[in-house]
Parts: structure tokens; sequence; C-alpha cells
């Protein structure tokens, strides 16, 4: 059941239709709620307070409701991110295997803390639970991709890296 | 789909992977991939084909092979040889000296007698370097859906309870609930509509056996999943998977897609009156969600906090319907045990926790990895015949088990046998099958003070001693980490955690403390040796502010 106004939003954002069919997917059942912010998320980066708004409409929940879901879990976030995410396993095996002397180092390199996104807007650091790779820990994600026996130096390297590129993009 | 059905394509698929002389597996599980197995295939693939090697081996991605830590792996299945550290120049080497010439590569070969492999015993992961994880036909070869078939032909669901309940089989979750019995309390449930959940909400941090499972032999949670729905008699299930397994998630849902191809799930199955769906409900990281009533909530699109039990699930669940709930690695016992018969499965571990627990071996330990034992095997035994000890010039200091709601086992509780019951006189629980090793160089308050901050963070806030209470704790004890708390403090800490363990509303708060009560009850030393330092420091601040006092009085 999809609402006559969804298929056109105002703003002619295409990206709209793309959520439109995961709602019809799931017939507009607030029951999906989470499956579709999953889609939203995967599809515009990040829940704007409008897209949740959106969401509640489509789903015909009160807005309490989608804005309690997304608060509540860890993965949904509410703010853009940065351009690189750096992602700390801080899972017990990682914890042991010294994840928080990489977290101390790329804390004070980037100068903001796990949670937060750089003040270039260049790199987001968030912190995981576990990632499930304890065999390799101290695992970092770096966009998207697992690196395993991470150390303090290698983390702080590869981060550089990401800040440098957009040096030489913007030479 | 019929038994005959069944049994052809088998026979066919066996056929198949008979006309290859050679097939290689390398272990495409989240570990190795994160190792770099993708390049070792590319390069495999290219020396295959180069060598014009195509006709004579098969070349295909396997679940776990169990030393995580050593990858990527490779395996070749003809002469048994299992390869670690595999980059591209080993893994042509493999395909041209072992697979063209018959030599193997000695630098990279692992003892397949060492006793990391012998003292194991797999039921859960035995198709694990033996079939492609992402290929029915392979798990149908390797007597997969076979006890689905016998099920739903031979037996009645009171047959099959009854087989679970003589097997003994518990739940492998973590709490060791008896199966069977779980499973008769939903079958006697009256309602026109009951729920299947499989629980792989992995959130125990260091824990990755359910992971492995998904991803290396998916199809059987789901044949112990359609059993259990035929059992109590559901017709829909759902895997509640964690966002943070995207690869399981990829293997599942092509896992469910080839099964409904075949008619393995869906309606009238083997031709019955049977018809059962599985879908996937992906969490969204709130580890409270590993919790029953929290899980079936999320599973509803709510937040995931936890409701007062009873009503149980078995009686009052999604939807209010009788919902059935188990872990991962307990749907992967039911079809090995239907197979089998009980008395086979009643024969491996102990009379009281029959069959084989996984473990996830990680930490301070020489061998991290994937390992299958019989329960009741002394904690020695996996920590050093299997993981091969602490490295080198570190010596053991305690095992942790069950995550942020287990506990830290000292060195003098080695030899006791790894079971439900003997976990809990230790203070510690089995747990979902994580087993953190630390070695003399962690600090145990500090390892306290670590899942006290999970627990904090990830309590749901409905019930207030779990809420409030943790973070009291924490602070409680960042001030003994700090050597700035008093002796007085250290009894409220105390005092504390056992309140928090008797009122709190669900498991995450009853269990919470555990990692503390234990830290105390083994290692109280490291405790208050940083208390005699803060009393020491608390009367000096203490006389110079009677000082300043004074001095502004006067």
């Amino acid at each position: 059941m999809v609402q006559p106004e969804a298929k056109n939003h105002p703003s002619g954002d295409n990206r709209f239709k793309l959520l439109d069919r995961a709602i019809t997917k799931h017939h507009g059942s607030g029951d999906a709620l989470i499956e579709i912010l999953h889609v939203a998320q995967g599809i515009f980066g990040y829940l704007e307070n409008d897209l949740m708004v959106y969401i509640a409409n489509a789903l015909k929940l009160p807005l309490s409701r989608v804005y309690g879901v997304a608060t509540f879990y860890h993965f949904f976030r509410l703010k853009p991110q940065g351009e690189h995410t750096f992602v700390l396993c801080t899972g017990t095996a990682c914890y042991v295997k010294g994840a928080t002397e990489i977290q101390k180092a790329v804390e004070h390199h980037c100068a903001c803390k796990f949670g937060e996104t750089t003040g270039d807007n260049k790199v987001s650091l968030i912190s995981a639970r576990c990632v499930g790779s304890c065999g390799l820990a101290p695992v970092s994600v770096l966009d998207d991709s697992v690196s395993g026996k991470m150390t303090p130096e290698e983390a702080v390297k590869r981060i550089k890296q990401w800040q440098e590129e957009k040096k030489e993009v913007a030479a | 789909m019929t038994n005959e059905d069944l049994r052809e394509l088998s026979e066919k698929e066996q056929t198949r992977q008979a006309q290859f002389e050679h097939r290689i597996l390398y272990c495409s599980s989240a570990g190795c991939v994160s190792s770099g197995c993708d390049a070792v295939k590319a390069e495999m693939k290219k020396a295959i084909d180069e060598l014009g090697l195509t006709k004579k081996c098969e070349l295909i991605g396997t679940g776990c092979l169990g030393l995580c830590g050593e990858g990527p792996l490779v395996f070749v299945h003809s002469d048994p040889t299992l390869y670690q550290h595999v980059d591209a120049a080993v893994a042509r080497r493999i395909v041209e000296e072992h697979i063209g010439q018959g030599k193997k590569v000695k630098e990279n070969e692992v003892d397949l007698n060492d006793s990391f492999f012998s003292s194991q015993k797999k039921i859960v992961l035995e198709n694990m370097g033996k079939i492609n994880a992402e290929s029915i036909e392979e798990y149908i070869a390797a007597d997969g859906y076979e006890a689905l078939a016998k099920v739903l032909t031979e037996m009645t669901p009171e047959d099959v309870i009854g087989e679970i309940r003589k097997a003994g089989l518990r739940g492998r979750g973590g709490a060791g609930y008896p199966t069977g019995l779980k499973w008769d309390i939903v079958r006697k449930g009256v309602a026109n509509q009951k729920y299947v959940i499989c629980n792989a909400d992995e959130g125990d941090p260091g824990a990755f056996m359910d992971r492995s499972v998904l991803e290396g032999d998916p199809h059987r949670v789901l044949e112990g999943m359609a059993i259990a729905g035929y059992a109590v008699g559901a017709s829909q299930g759902f895997i509640y998977a964690r966002a943070e397994y995207p690869l399981a998630i990829e293997r599942l849902k092509t896992a469910i897609k080839h099964a409904e191809r075949l008619g393995l799930l869906g309606n009238r199955i083997f031709e019955s009156q049977f018809n059962f769906r599985i879908d996937i409900r992906i969490g969204a990281g709130a580890f409270v969600c590993g919790e029953e009533t929290a899980l079936m909530r999320s599973v509803m699109g709510r937040r995931g906090r936890p409701k007062v039990r009873p009503p149980y699930p078995s009686e009052k669940g999604l939807w209010d319907k009788p919902t059935l709930i188990n872990n991962v690695e307990t749907y992967a016992n039911i079809a090995p045990i239907l197979r089998n018969g009980n008395s086979w499965f009643t024969a491996i571990g102990t009379p009281k926790s029959p069959g084989t627990k996984v473990f996830a071996l990680a930490g301070k330990i020489n061998r991290t990895g994937l390992v299958e034992v019989p329960m009741g095997i002394p904690l020695r035994k996996i920590i050093f015949d299997i993981g091969g000890g602490t490295p080198e010039g570190t010596e053991f200091k305690a095992a942790q088990t069950g995550g942020p709601s287990g506990g830290c086992i000292p060195k003098e509780h080695l030899d006791l046998p790894v079971d439900y019951e003997s976990l809990q006189t230790v203070g510690s629980i089995m747990g979902s099958g994580g087993m953190i090793i630390m070695d003399d160089t962690s600090d145990m308050v500090d390892v306290a003070k670590y899942f006290m901050d999970f627990c904090m963070d990830e309590s749901c806030g409905k019930c207030i001693p779990c809420r409030v209470g943790t973070k009291h704790i924490y602070m409680l004890l960042e001030k003994i980490v700090n050597h700035q708390a008093t002796q007085e403090e250290f009894e409220l800490l105390k005092e504390l955690c056992v309140m928090v363990k008797e009122t709190s509303l669900c498991g995450l708060g009853q269990s919470a403390p555990n990692p503390v009560l234990s830290t105390i009850r083994f290692f109280q030393e490291e405790y208050t040796s940083k208390l005699k330092a803060a009393t020491e420091f608390n009367a000096i601040d203490h006389d110079q502010s009677s000082a300043t006092v004074a001095k502004e009085v006067q």
C-alpha cells in the first residue's frame, strides 16, 4: 500500500522511488519498520528528519515510533557520514590484543572521538561491538574492507593516506 | 520433490564430483576473506586455466577451516593437505606443484595430525572443508535434507520431539534449556499460527561460531528450522541475523532461494501437508536483542526491549502466538541427530550434556580459530592441546567464557570439564561459545570494567537496576582502576553487583555483574592492591583539604 503522494515526491528525488519499492514489497506494514530503515539508510546514507517523517507517513506509524526505533539501534545514523569510514572493533578479543591503543592513537591523530567525524568531513570514526573476525584481532574495517592484525601506526598511516588523497585532488 | 528425487540429485552430484581428480577448497569465511582469500582464488583459477587443469580439478569456496588466525587457508581434498598463510605466489605453487606434479608445498603445509585437529569432534562443523558453501547440490550430496525427508515421510511430530528429547540436546545459546522440552511446550500450544525463530544475533563480543556456521553451511540451519517447524506445527520461520554479518546474510538469502527452487522450503514439502517459509530479519546493532523477548519485539519492527516472563515465548511470542526460539548451533544439531539416531548423539559428550560445543578461541593464544569439542573435555585440553597455549614468554592467566554475561576462569580450574553445570560452579556460564584467553599482561579489574562499559552501553533502559546499576558499577570500577576507591566503596561495589543481579528484568542485567563478581572471586588481590594506594592517596588528599579549610577558617 503506497500512498499516492509517495510516488511523486515533491523534491523530485528519484531515490524515493527505490524506497517506495521496498515499502510496497513489505505491504506498507509497520512491522517491517526496521527493514525499511535499513533500506532507507542504504539509499540515503543516513536518516534525516524529513526522511523519517516520510517513512512514518508511508507506514502509518506515529513519528515517535520511527524516531524511537532509529535512535534505539546503534546501526542507524541520524547524521551524514564522512567520505571514509574507519570502524574499530572493540570486541573482547580485540580489546585483549590492544584495540585501546589504536583507539587512542587514532583519536589523537584525528582530534575527534569515536562516533564523530573529523572536522574536514573526511573520516568518520565508528566503534563496532564485534565484527566476528576475532582470529585476526585487533581488527578494523576501512571503508567496508576488513583489515586484521592492526597496529596504532598502521591505522594512523591509513587515515593519513585518506586525508592526503583530498589534498592531491584539491591541488 | 520426493525422496527418490533427493536421492537422484545426491547421486548426480556425487558423480559430478567424482569426475574431478582434485578438489581444491579455499576457506571463504569472513576471517579468510579479510586475510585476502579473493586474490588467492583468482590466482589459483588463473593457474588452473593456464595449465589446462580445468577438467582435472575443481576450485570451490568452503566454510571455515578452523585456523582463522593463519589464513588464508586452502585445503586439497583428494590428498588431504591443509595450507596456511597462502598468498598469490603460494597459491600458484599449490596448483603447479601439488596438483600438477604431485609435490606438496612443504613450507605452508599444516600438520593434520596435530592435536589441534585430533582433539576435536565435528558434528556441527562436519561440512566445513567438505562442501561448497553456496551450493545446495553439494549439501544434498553430503546427506543434506535427508533428515527432513525422513521426518516428513516417516515420522509424526511427536516422534521427532521424542527423538530430540531422548538425545538430550540442550540449547546451545548458553542457558542449556532442554530443546525437546521447549519444542514440546510449543507443540502443545493451541493457536492457528505458530512461529519458529532462529536466534542468529550473535552479540557476544569475541564470539563468531554462529557466523561461521551460517557462512559455511547455511542449509543445515534451514533444514533444522524446517524440522522444528514440522515438530511444533509452525509454517513460518524467521532468522534474526546481525547487520554486522553481511556475508552470512547474503549466503542465507542464496540458500533460501535455492531451497525454495527445489521445493525444500515452501508448500507441500516432500509432497506432505507441511508448508514452511523462512524469512530473514536483520538486526540493527543492539546487544539486548539476543534476549528472546527483545528479539521478538525487534522482529516485529519495534525497539528491542525485553518483557517480563512468564508468559514465555513458547506460550505467547511473536504477535502473541506460540513461538519457538533456538540458537543457530542448536538447529545445526537437529539434522545429524535425526539422521544418526539419539543413541549416536548421547554417546558423545557427558550424560547431562551430550554432544559437542563449538568454541571461538581468541585472545592471547597461539592458534586462534573455530573449534568443536565433545562436551566435558577439560578446559586445559582446549587451551593447550588445541589452542597451543599462550604466546611464548607469557603465562596463562584466565579464560573468559560467556562474553559480558560470563566470567573468568583462572588457572587453578584448568582441569574443569567444560559443560553447563561445571562452568556454573565457578561463576561463569557456557554462553554461546566465545572463549577469550588472557595472559599475565591483562589487568583483571580493567577487564571487568571493559565488560561493564559494554553492558552499561547496551542496557535498554527499561528497568532501573540495570540502567542505573550498571552505570554505578562502572563508575566504581573506574575509581578502582584509577586508585581512587576506598575499602567502603569496594564493599559497595560487591553489594551493588548482587543487587543488580537479583533485581534486573532480563538476562542482560541479571548477568551483567558476572564478570565483576568472578574477577573479585578469583583475583581479589588485584582489586585490593589498587585500594591500598587509594587509601593513602585519600588520606593525603583529606589532610590537604582539611588544611585548606583550616586556613579559610583562619
